[in-house]
């Protein structure tokens, strides 16, 4: 099953912390992909937090394609980190020319459009250049959102981060998700490799998503064109928030009681019944039925994690004030804050959603029997 | 002078017939029960002349012929009692001295049965053993990646609704906006289907309410009967067991005038309404209660005239139009309950299901879609309609749901299955799989009345006579020396037994598919068939 390591930090991290940490729980990936989502950028990138970086992985053709593309919108490149591996691939690596990471003002044009506007034309660009990148296989785009970077590659996560000097390159963040693939996705595919993003909400997930087609159907089918790709089950669960937040306008809270409602009965006794019958009857197809843990960023960069009842080896949230992470096991949280209060360790079952807001405070921890108060 | 020859064009033999009956003049104890038992006097005492050739040893005394008689039963051959293959006969038997058999060829019988110009009527069934439903495998198992579950004793929540369900975002403001918000019913995913107080007789419709209620009130279980046309006894009208009663009204409107007289002594509403435009077993054609059932009871109850045939109209006459049919009809009855019960229509099997669904989506009220397949059962029917009208419901199913889908009214919308579900004995894996391909639940009949009740139908033609009243098992009839043979009861009893065992199954498909938290709507990933053309018509897997 993939391993999943997520942390917040109040001072700028190393992505090879979280990289470390996935190696300390290697026995649960093979390898088939490993995947990066920085936000709360420091190092090189912290002067353009407003700007969009776009960040993907691009072939020698796919890099004219893309300037073409957007110099003719209007963006105008401001700052790029362009990865050349100078170093032999690793083993089941492929080649590539390039791992982007740029940095673009928006089109003039752009300047007093509202955000939603905004959000939405910098996801259409994103898909589009996705689309574009499929059909010749020049390029493929993870994200393209204001102070977010993402990155994916097929292998080892420290051969890889060797592999791209990753380490010596000055790219720092206070939230990092890190996901080590276990592939049960038939086909061995970036795109397949968690963290999935979309509109500065990003999740990864273990375990199988048994409920995956018709969940995939009821989101194709709200016609918002930011629900495409779905190489991978878990790409759900990201769109699913994304569509809670957006789309119904709620948080977490109502996350959880939308993936994984009480049961009749026990909403019969939950003082606000008709509230949540009416919550899980209205978003009914997209109940998940895993086992699965869901650990993500919503785009207040607020961290999570949430289980399924079926989930039997929970995830685990721990750190001190100024430093939490979110671990699939408990080695992973143990190599990245050794020193923590242990005690305060805390795993999630099947009511609860655990959460750290931007503060990095505490550990907030909310359980669905708790009244819900949080229609935002 | 006419010959005592003669043949007429219908003269048969007992070769010619669908049934035979098969009697062994060794065991008969000549007690007569079968002839007694006999719903349609297909047997009767026969007095048979025996010829003996006596040859003695020697040559003394010539041969000679001996006659004597022997008693025992004759098979008419007469077309109008020929025999229908129930074999109460045997049952009755108590030297297990006769039954009936199949003919193995193909009978004559069949050309026959039109004297005096009327095609063959019946109830029952389609009569094709055949169940497309059958070869739908489940396939999509959970190994390694993901745990199958243990149907035994993991939790599970196998509910669906019945009711419009707003979009999220629209009843989201409803809610803050203290809205009306379309009412939903939780309920079980097997409804018993619509079978009336009728065409069932008093016993039967008896035995499956207290089933139900049973069911409900000591297993918790929200399982839903619904009335058929045929109205509801006012006793049950005005008790809280209503609510686990689904209302139909059809084109005859039998009953209606009782049920609206007592809307305001009821404690309870009902689950819904179901509004019956059309049924698989005759599609296009309306119910029809022959004259034999209709006695003062059923008379009182309906609102109309004793021993009369009651045939509703193949559609509601003060409609014109799928507007009038579906946007009013369906607001009026909303109405009469002041908007707290969902009404929902159920049409026949088609290929313009479509046509329909569309419709229902644009309106804004309208609480689900029943669809019965070309499979569905009558207690009264053409045979042509029964044998040859019609649409299978799969396909339909699947249309109706990926349309919904396309729209993305999925949700919405529910879809209602039915027509042929276990008409193999394949209940719970019949209903399974109409759920993966998009139903939300499936409604059953002819499977409660063999399983509940122990009907005698079966695919070749066997009984097929809840049309005239006597059905030998009293669950179709009227005739109190019939219908006292069943117990309520024990009726009651065996349906629990049917949904306990159903919501088994259920789980032992669904659990090794790692599926619990809800059921599995639209998991079309999970089916396969060995049918290339079926599997790319239902989008689902092609297994070999």
């Amino acid at each position: 099953m993939c391993r999943l390591f997520a942390i917040t930090s109040q001072d700028p991290l190393t992505p090879m912390v979280a990289l470390e940490a996935l190696n300390v729980m290697k026995e649960g990936h093979d390898g088939s992909g490993v995947g990066l989502y920085l936000s709360d950028l420091a190092g090189d990138f912290e002067p353009y937090k407003d700007y969009p970086i776009l960040s993907g992985i691009f072939s020698n053709a796919g890099m004219k394609k893309l300037d073409d593309y957007m110099l003719a919108r209007g963006f105008r490149p401001k700052f790029e980190r362009a990865i050349r591996p100078a170093k032999p691939a690793p083993a089941g690596t492929p080649r590539r020319d390039v791992y982007l990471i740029s940095v673009y003002d928006y089109p003039d044009d752009w300047k007093y459009l509202p955000k939603a506007e905004v959000r939405l034309r910098l996801m259409l660009t994103r898909v589009t250049l996705r689309q574009m990148g499929i059909e010749d296989g020049s390029m493929m785009v993870f994200s393209f959102w204001p102070d977010t970077i993402m990155l994916k590659e097929i292998g080892d996560p420290l051969e890889i981060a060797d592999y791209i000097d990753l380490n010596d390159r000055n790219i720092l963040a206070r939230n990092i998700l890190s996901q080590g693939r276990q592939n049960t996705n038939y086909a061995i595919t970036l795109y397949a490799c968690h963290p999935f993003f979309v509109q500065g909400v990003a999740t990864m997930t273990n375990g199988e998503n048994t409920a995956f087609v018709p969940i995939r159907e009821f989101l194709m089918s709200r016609n918002f064109p930011g629900y495409v790709g779905y190489q991978s089950d878990s790409e759900v669960f990201a769109h699913i928030l994304h569509y809670t937040y957006y789309n119904l306008g709620m948080g977490l809270e109502a996350y959880k009681h939308i993936i994984t409602p009480l049961k009749d009965d026990e909403l019969a006794r939950h003082p606000e019944t008709s509230r949540l019958r009416l919550l899980k009857h209205t978003c009914r197809p997209l109940i998940i039925d895993g086992p699965n843990c869901v650990i993500g960023f919503l785009p207040d960069q607020t961290l999570f994690m949430v289980h399924d009842s079926k989930k039997l080896r929970p995830g685990v949230i721990g750190g001190k004030p100024g430093i939490y992470c979110c671990s699939s096991e408990i080695c992973g949280l143990d190599a990245a804050i050794p020193d923590r209060d242990r005690d305060e360790d805390f795993q999630p079952m099947k009511y609860d959603i655990v959460y750290v807001d931007k503060k990095r405070r505490e550990i907030k921890k909310w359980n669905q029997w708790e009244p819900f108060t949080h229609p935002h | 002078m006419e010959s005592m020859g003669t043949l007429h064009p219908s003269t048969l033999s007992t070769k010619d017939l669908h049934w035979r009956i098969l009697w062994n003049k060794d065991t008969c104890t000549l007690c007569g029960r079968c002839t007694a038992v006999c719903p349609v006097q297909a047997i009767e005492l026969g007095v048979h002349r025996k010829r003996t050739v006596n040859v003695p040893l020697g040559i003394k005394d010539s041969p000679a012929t001996a006659l004597s008689v022997y008693h025992g039963i004759d098979q008419r051959t007469d077309p109008a009692f020929a025999c229908v293959g129930c074999a109460m006969c045997s049952m009755v038997c108590p030297n297990d001295a006769i039954v009936p058999v199949l003919n193995e060829d193909v009978d004559k019988q069949r050309f026959h049965i039109n004297t005096g110009g009327i095609p063959r009527r019946r109830g029952g069934r389609r009569n094709a053993p055949g169940s497309f439903l059958d070869q739908i495998k489940f396939v999509r198992i959970s190994m390694l990646t993901d745990p199958a579950l243990d149907a035994g004793r993991h939790e599970f929540e196998m509910r669906t609704l019945l009711g419009r369900i707003l979009p999220p975002e629209e009843a989201l403001k409803f809610s803050r906006e203290n809205g009306w918000i379309p009412p939903v019913r939780e309920i079980y995913p097997l409804i018993v289907g619509s079978m009336s107080f009728g065409a069932l007789s008093p016993t039967m419709w008896e035995g499956l309410q207290m089933g139900v209620a049973y069911l409900n009130e000591e297993l918790g279980m929200p399982v839903r009967m619904c009335t058929g046309e045929g109205g509801c006894p006012p006793r049950l009208l005005r008790s809280r067991f209503l609510k686990y009663v689904i209302l139909q009204i059809a084109s005859g409107y039998f009953g209606w005038d009782e049920i609206i007289r007592a809307i305001p002594e009821m404690k309870e509403d009902p689950c819904a309404v179901e509004i019956k435009y059309g049924q698989g077993a005759k599609p296009g054609d309306g119910g029809l209660l022959m004259w034999y059932k209709v006695n003062s009871l059923i008379a009182k109850v309906r609102g109309v005239p004793a021993g009369v045939s009651l045939p509703s109209p193949p559609t509601h006459q003060t409609k014109y139009s799928i507007e009038e049919s579906v946007a009013k009809m369906i607001q009026s009855m909303y109405m009469a309950w002041g908007f707290r019960v969902p009404v929902y229509p159920k049409i026949s099997g088609t290929s313009t299901v479509l046509a329909v669904l569309n419709n229902l989506a644009r309106n804004p009220i309208a609480a689900g879609l029943a669809i019965d397949g070309e499979d569905g059962g009558t207690g009264a029917a053409y045979n042509v309609s029964m044998d040859h009208m019609g649409h299978p419901i799969a396909s339909n199913i699947r249309d109706a749901y990926l349309n919904l889908v396309k729209i993305g009214k999925q949700n919405e919308i529910p879809l209602f299955a039915g027509g042929g579900i276990g008409k193999n004995g394949n209940l719970g894996a019949n209903a399974a799989a109409l759920i993966m391909l998009g139903a939300s639940g499936v409604q059953v009949g002819k499977y409660l009345m063999q399983a509940a009740a122990g009907c005698l139908g079966s695919e070749s033609d066997r009984c097929n006579i809840c049309n005239i009243g006597q059905c030998p098992k009293g669950i179709t009839s009227q005739d109190p020396r019939l219908y006292r043979r069943l117990d309520p009861e024990h009726v009651a009893q065996r349906l629990v037994d049917v949904y306990l065992s159903f919501d088994t199954e259920l789980k032992k498909v669904v659990a090794p598919l790692g599926r619990s938290t809800s059921l599995p709507i639209g998991m079309s990933d999970a089916l396969g068939i060995s049918d290339r053309n079926a599997a790319e018509r239902l989008q689902i897997k092609y297994v070999v």
